[in-house]
């Protein structure tokens, strides 16, 4: 018995160390791989030319060359148009270059083409190539179309949380990287470096009553129609007064007007009325003070609304100023999410892993993050998004090709003149079946109606011209 | 064309070499589970010995296109003619005697030359005279535990040669790394906490010869409380831990009691508390342990290493010289199994760890069929201080357990740990052969006709 006992646990000790050991190597994989102190990717580096990084529709976006792996270098054909999102491996690594470098490094080319290279003068192999999920003709039309202004557009497709196109300006050329990295670094004004989209944090400014709507129809059964307001330009509640934008007066409105028109009065007393102890538990499904589920590094979004909120933090919360910041990222993220049913995907950003003889490594699926809302609620959002293409602020957006749904903001981020403020819009089309989610941020431009929606515009153009076109 | 050659046997061979420790570790299993002290399992011992040399043979290939060194090849052929000599002499000598753990044995020592040839030509050409000299050192062991009937009497000197050579080092020890754990007499260091295990699994067996009662088990615990203590002062912990389970064992097997069991555990975790709170190097080691990565610079840069090392090397391994081992500090001594995993894959270290397996529950079979408590208590001693060796030594390396910086039996390099192993498993033989010895009595009065000679029990 006693015999048996110590045969039976010393093997049950034997096996679990096993299953610990090869899971630990398993799930840790990427990451130590990437730590600094580990050679063996040094190693890589100096036996294989770094694999190619790609667009989704076949572009180069990165490549390297050489004569001898060791002194191979690093070309970006599109220069300062995937500054960030494609990133640079020299002085540590950014963006597709960081996320992937594991399989940038790897490569899988066949035994015969390994033979064939050691033996003739063909130069060193190439490890890997990484397909991203980026669209080169949508990222061109977001890149110029945001032109001189400092901001971030990010474009995403709602039901996959594929990451078609991501700006962020100031930018960077990659290519030049070595020479730019002292004077990047040491310039804090400007932080090129920022990857505005995921790091970026700005005050949401209107485009935030989507959030407040969305705690509204919460308290309220799903429904916005007992709701009625007089604006006259201000509320006061206590000692706080929101003025509307540019002081406009919106007169008699519900809700959906008061949403439509981005009536900032009628949005302090929407939020004066919320239960502050809720209102605190859709921000955390919102993903608000956490890390968002993106593999990129990510900015958290920041509110002060807890359950302890005074009145004053609360009504200035529910116009997204005071001490609201969100990322662009995370606005689009929620963006997909009312266009998905509630549904959110995570963020992907590589499609997939191919070795150099075009077979496939390894394949990026879209992945599931959960339900932010529910379906009901998603579709009223959508339903106040439409009507903001329809009759309110985002009526540029107006199209032929495709019925659109978006929210406006104009941020205000200077205390002392009121006339500066960032331009936002977060929108998605077709409303009745969303394809694709658009987030803009142009820094100091003015109103979001006016600067950002004609852009959104054109990237949704774009998109639908070439779905067209197929 | 020779390039295409080289190619396809560097790229190639990781996973023959995997291919072929399955099958013996394999056909391990089925010779545990025969009962092979009859012939009709000796063609079993026999493709073993095959599918060893194979191995070999594709490694040492391997690494002779790799390096481009043809003396590796002869090497190779010296390294098998030993292997050859360990298991033609073994069964001339002892027919009788259980050729399992030979067989384990010796396909460990390969898959140790082939590392340590890779790692370091130099130290696996000692490692080669260790071992031939072990061997002949230990060639009689055998004989005299079938033979000489009155070693379960020699209680006190057990205790005696035990307590003063680890009470030595303890007083004379010289400092290596943080634990007085051993002494040069002539040029060669000693490590007698690795040899004394022997003399301690001995010591213990002779305390339960005549009875197994409160007396027996009070007096064993002194004289284990005694070793272990000692151990902990010379802040050899791994030894400690080893001593300790074993002892724990060897009660629990001797009285079935399972408190034994609870109460060593309990005496475990207290002196394992004791020694977290007291000891500055013992928390250093729990905090790696816990949490490397912060310290990856200092008291986390081994462990790190080394989880590199076996994450890097995944399923099949990266292949043979095809990883970088070196940057383990000590991979020759604890961390080969590391090393092992980074070149030939999980598919070898988990082989690796089977066929140790296999060797302890060889012993542990082996004590279920002897009838002597004595014998009975040797094997399954013997068989944990092996077993739990290698656990200590791989869990520390994979981060399942803080590390305590013991060999793994057998491939490690290191003069004590192999001589000891080889010692340990020949006393495992020669016990098997007692064994062969009772059944052949047993058989005998059950025919009806009465045994002339004696057992020794």
């Amino acid at each position: 018995m006693a015999l048996y006992a110590t045969g039976v646990v010393t093997c049950a000790l034997f096996v679990a160390m096993m299953v610990y050991m090869v899971h630990f190597a398993r799930n840790n994989k990427i990451e130590m791989f990437d730590n600094s102190y580990n050679q063996y990717s040094y190693r890589l580096a100096r036996e294989y030319l770094r694999g190619s990084i790609l667009s989704s529709d076949g572009e180069v976006l990165a490549y390297s060359t050489g004569d001898d792996a060791g002194s191979q270098t690093r070309v970006y054909p599109y220069a300062n148009m995937f500054a960030h999102g494609v990133g640079y491996s020299t002085h540590g690594r950014m963006g597709v270059e960081s996320l992937a470098n594991y399989y940038l490094l790897n490569c899988h080319t066949g035994l015969s083409d390994v033979a064939r290279s050691e033996a003739g003068d063909e130069g060193p192999l190439t490890a890997d190539s990484v397909i991203t999920t980026f669209d080169v003709k949508l990222q061109q039309v977001a890149y110029d179309s945001l032109g001189v202004y400092r901001g971030a557009v990010v474009i995403t497709e709602v039901k996959t949380g594929r990451v078609l196109a991501m700006v962020s300006k100031p930018d960077f050329d990659p290519n030049n990287i070595e020479q730019l990295w002292d004077e990047l670094i040491s310039d804090k004004k400007n932080s090129n470096l920022l990857n505005r989209v995921t790091q970026g944090l700005y005050p949401p400014g209107s485009t935030f009553k989507i959030i407040t709507t969305l705690e509204y129809l919460r308290e309220n059964g799903n429904s916005v129609a007992g709701y009625h307001y007089y604006c006259n330009g201000s509320f006061t509640y206590g000692d706080t007064t929101i003025k509307c934008y540019h002081g406009t007066v919106h007169g008699s409105v519900d809700f959906t007007k008061a949403f439509a028109k981005s009536c900032n009065s009628s949005f302090a007393n929407v939020g004066a009325g919320l239960d502050p102890a809720s209102f605190s538990r859709t921000l955390d499904d919102l993903l608000f003070d956490a890390k968002l589920p993106c593999d990129l590094p990510t900015s958290v979004s920041t509110t002060a609304v807890d359950a302890e909120v005074d009145s004053h933090n609360l009504m200035q919360a529910s116009i997204g100023q005071g001490q609201d910041a969100m990322s662009p990222l995370h606005l689009n993220m929620i963006t997909c999410a009312i266009a998905n049913g509630g549904t959110l995907m995570k963020p992907i950003f590589i499609d997939r892993v191919e070795s150099a003889s075009g077979s496939t490594v390894t394949r990026f699926n879209p992945e599931k993050y959960g339900q932010l809302m529910s379906t009901e609620e998603s579709a009223a959002l959508t339903e106040l998004m439409e009507e903001v293409v329809r009759s309110g602020t985002g009526t540029r957006l107006r199209s032929e090709l495709y019925d659109a749904a978006g929210k406006t903001g104009s941020a205000e981020f200077n205390n002392y003149s009121k006339d500066d403020s960032h331009a936002w819009f977060t929108g998605f089309a077709p409303s009745e079946d969303p394809q694709i989610a658009v987030t803009i941020i142009i820094e100091g431009a003015g109103s979001g109606g006016e600067y950002a929606v004609p852009i959104a515009k054109r990237m949704f153009d774009r998109y639908f011209e070439s779905v067209k076109q197929e | 064309m020779s390039t295409y050659l080289n190619i396809y046997v560097t790229s190639l061979s990781k996973y023959f070499l995997g291919i072929f420790l399955i099958i013996h570790c394999l056909l391990g299993v089925i010779c545990l589970i025969l009962d092979d002290t009859g012939s009709d399992a000796d063609w079993i011992h026999h493709v073993r010995s095959v599918v060893m040399f194979l191995f070999s043979f594709t490694a040492f290939l391997c690494i002779c296109f790799e390096t481009g060194s043809m003396r590796i090849l002869v090497y190779f052929f010296i390294e098998q003619v030993l292997m050859l000599g360990i298991m033609v002499i073994g069964t001339m000598l002892y027919p009788e005697a259980n050729k399992i753990f030979a067989g384990n044995m010796c396909m460990l020592l390969s898959v140790g030359f082939v590392m340590l040839t890779r790692l370091n030509v130099n130290k696996s050409l000692k490692q080669l005279m260790i071992v031939t000299v072990s061997f002949i050192v230990s060639m009689g062991v055998p004989f005299i535990i079938r033979k000489f009937k009155l070693l379960h009497t020699l209680k006190w000197a057990y205790a005696s040669i035990g307590i003063g050579a680890l009470g030595a080092v303890l007083l004379a020890g010289q400092i290596t790394y943080g634990a007085n754990i051993s002494y040069t007499i002539g040029g060669i260091t000693f490590q007698p906490s690795e040899f004394i295990k022997i003399v301690f699994v001995f010591c213990v067996a002779s305390c339960f010869v005549r009875a197994r009662g409160m007396s027996e088990v009070a007096l064993s615990a002194f004289l284990a409380l005694v070793h272990v203590l000692i151990l902990v002062l010379s802040r050899d912990l791994g030894s400690a831990l080893i001593y300790g389970v074993t002892y724990v064992v060897m009660v629990f097997v001797a009285t079935g009691n399972v408190l034994c069991v609870i109460g060593g555990g309990a005496a475990g975790v207290m002196a394992a508390l004791m020694a977290y709170h007291r000891f500055a190097h013992v928390q250093t080691r729990v905090w790696a342990w816990l949490d490397p990565w912060s310290t990856i610079d200092d008291t986390g840069y081994q462990i790190t290493q080394s989880l590199f090392a076996i994450s890097s090397g995944s399923t099949w391994g990266l292949g043979l010289m095809k990883g970088n081992p070196s940057s383990i500090p000590f991979v020759e001594d604890d961390f080969i199994f590391s090393a092992i995993v980074e070149e030939m894959g999980f598919v070898c270290g988990i082989s690796v760890l089977v066929l140790c397996l296999l060797s302890f529950l060889s012993a542990v079979k082996l004590a279920a069929g002897l009838s002597s408590m004595y014998y009975r208590l040797l094997a399954v001693g013997l068989g944990t201080a092996y077993v739990f060796q290698v656990f200590v030594t791989v869990g520390g390396g994979v981060k399942f357990i803080p590390l305590t910086g013991v060999t793994l039996p057998f491939v490690s390099y290191g003069g004590s740990s192999v001589l000891t192993s080889i010692l340990l498993f020949e006393v495992l033989a020669g016990v098997s052969m007692i064994r062969t010895d009772e059944r052949i009595f047993y058989e005998k009065i059950s025919d009806g006709e009465t045994g002339t000679d004696k057992q020794g029990n």
